[in-house]
């Protein structure tokens, strides 16, 4: 019989994560997106401490994934329901997960006027410029031409006007304290989202403010493409009017 | 002998919320209510509160949820149009069983309507008022005095629970000034291990209204329908020299006071009228009106509308007796001597002498 060498483990799955097979589709970044979030719960010792929001969309499942304490919010309020959560419990760490069809357009009023109160809470924004779990209808992101259900012939200006950039529009607001925007599209970008969402959980831990995150995702079964293309469509098209990068770090020295 | 102050009725619902341990506060201006929010501002602070001004009425029942949902005392107040924007927040909070108290001091509809008192929102109060099969405790307090006491309850009631309970006013019950004894709130706050505290030392909690497996929404619906048949329990309704009356009068909130004043002034001609006047429009006073219909075999409803309690009132009597009505739509307050008149026109048609 041979003792089994001890050996040392350098690499898991983040305890935050449960350990669970996603119901998301094939080439989905959800996935890649809970993980991240998960990394930094797990860096920052948060789990039990924790309370996080769930919005209207593919996401709202976060507690099937997430083993924090997680609320459903109604559609696009999650920001709302998250400033009532941290003005309870302002020890807590608080969270929402927003798509962009909850956040960019049903949810316009509550997370500008969250991020202008300065809520110390994070919200972490997945961009898949489309109405996911509806079926694929036209997001307020949609890019121009972008075939949707809704734009059959692709995203028009003229009549839906050009897509909204949210990141560069909350950065704007003297309450907000970090917004960034990052994709997850290759190893490179993974690493900066990475660094994003460290500081931006920085930002809630420290008591700096309102942290924002933009992930830039791919959608391959609304977007009708394979995994691997969608994927390209992120680092093709999306990038190029979605501009990643630190919109604002106003507490840049803490 | 507690406190007796001169306030007015908003003033008077943010000091039995206080009393009652509520910390948060969450409202947007609307008249006739503002006083709630502005004294909420002035005095959450000192009792180490939170009063937040939101965006929105859509916000600030989300911001009730989220409080609530850690398991603080928290409230939001409001008056018709923009009670009807809270429907969603109020809907999402019964189906994650989260308790909140929403005052709504209602002014006149529909649409923008009018600041006037008005009983118009009986219906959307006590059929749920948003999407889904669901009830809200409805309270109604016809004096400053029961603002600050149904508030009070309210609180109870919504942990007791875990439901959203409605505290239903008008225009007059927020703005009449009168004396209130401040009664000191003595139960213990209530312990709540559904909470969302962090998940230290227990597993994840979850408040959430989605259910998608098969059959599961079903069953919740029906685990909702029994709480709902437990909450019937919370009746409350007052009878005002009711025992010997011919004509019985059922009426609530601002218009029941009036009412009174009427039901003296009748009795002073020898007309032997009394009223039944429920506190909690749901669950419905139903038996109380059954057997005063059966007793009296002759009611008459009263309401700031053109008529919406007395259908309940007609399903309550269950054709046990006629049930007349008078209905005054917004924009003037009846006074005692005309609703007398209105009564005598039903007591002359046949019944109570």
């Amino acid at each position: 019989m041979s003792a089994q060498p001890a050996m040392e483990s350098v690499f898991s799955p983040p305890r935050s994560l449960k350990p669970k097979i996603s119901h998301f589709c094939p080439g989905c970044q959800h996935g890649v997106i809970h993980r991240l979030v998960a990394e930094q719960l797990d860096a920052y010792g948060l789990r039990e401490k924790t309370i996080g929001v769930a919005s209207v969309g593919c996401s709202v499942f976060l507690y099937d994934y997430f083993d924090v304490d997680v609320v459903e919010a109604p559609h696009g309020r999650a920001p709302a329901v998250a400033t009532g959560v941290k003005r309870s419990q302002p020890d807590k760490f608080v969270f929402t997960y927003q798509g962009d069809g909850d956040l960019a357009a049903i949810g316009t009023a509550e997370i500008v006027h969250a991020a202008n109160r300065g809520e110390k809470i994070t919200v972490v924004f997945v961009n898949n410029a489309v109405f996911g779990m509806t079926g694929g209808q036209m997001a307020p992101t949609t890019l121009v031409g972008q075939v949707t259900t809704t734009s059959p012939l692709g995203r028009s200006v003229e009549l839906a006007g050009p897509p909204i950039r949210m990141s560069e529009m909350l950065a704007t607001l003297e309450g907000a304290g970090y917004v960034a925007r990052v994709a997850v599209n290759n190893i490179k970008n993974l690493m900066k989202a990475k660094a994003a969402m460290k500081r931006a959980f920085e930002y809630q831990t420290k008591g700096l403010g309102f942290s924002f995150v933009e992930v830039l995702s791919a959608c391959p079964t609304n977007w009708k493409l394979s995994p691997v293309e969608a994927n390209e469509r992120v680092g093709n098209e999306m990038i190029s009017y979605f501009p990643l990068g630190v919109y604002k770090d106003a507490a840049k020295d803490a | 002998m507690a406190q007796r102050v001169l306030v007015k009725g908003n003033e008077a619902i943010g000091m039995g919320a206080i009393a009652a341990g509520c910390r948060f506060y969450f409202g947007y201006p609307i008249t006739p209510q503002n006083d709630i929010p502005e004294f909420m501002s002035a005095e959450l602070p000192k009792v180490g509160g939170t009063f937040i001004q939101a965006e929105s009425e859509v916000a600030s029942i989300n911001m009730l949820l989220g409080a609530a949902a850690t398991g603080a005392r928290a409230m939001t107040s409001s008056s018709s149009p923009g009670i009807s924007l809270k429907q969603e927040g109020i809907s999402y909070m019964c189906g994650s069983e989260i308790p909140g108290v929403i005052v709504n001091m209602s002014r006149s509809g529909p649409g923008l309507g009018g600041i006037h008192p008005s009983q118009g929102d009986y219906f959307q109060s006590t059929r749920g008022g948003g999407h889904g099969d669901y009830r809200t405790l409805v309270l109604a307090p016809s004096t400053a005095q029961e603002n600050y006491d149904l508030t009070m309850l309210a609180f109870d009631l919504a942990d007791k629970y875990r439901n959203p309970v409605l505290v239903l006013g008008d225009a007059l019950l927020g703005n009449i000034k009168e004396p209130v004894e401040l009664k000191p709130y003595r139960k213990k706050p209530p312990v709540k291990d559904w909470a969302l505290t962090g998940c230290k030392g227990r597993s994840q909690q979850i408040l959430k209204s989605l259910y998608l497996a098969d059959g599961e929404l079903t069953e919740r619906n029906w685990v909702l329908w029994k709480k709902y048949q437990r909450m019937q329990k919370e009746t409350r309704w007052e009878e005002y020299r009711l025992d010997d009356a011919e004509l019985g009068l059922v009426a609530f909130g601002s218009v029941a006071r009036i009412l009174k004043s009427s039901v003296d002034m009748l009795r002073d001609k020898g007309h032997k009228v009394g009223l039944l006047r429920p506190i909690t429009l749901y669950p419905f006073p139903s038996q109380a009106v059954k057997e005063a219909a059966g007793r009296i075999g002759r009611l008459m409803v009263v309401e700031l509308n053109t008529g919406q309690m007395v259908e309940d009132v007609k399903l309550a009597a269950e054709c046990a007796a006629p049930v007349a009505f008078y209905g005054r739509p917004p924009g003037s307050i009846p006074t005692p001597d005309e609703l007398a008149k209105e009564v005598l026109k039903v007591i002359k048609k046949g019944g109570a002498q």
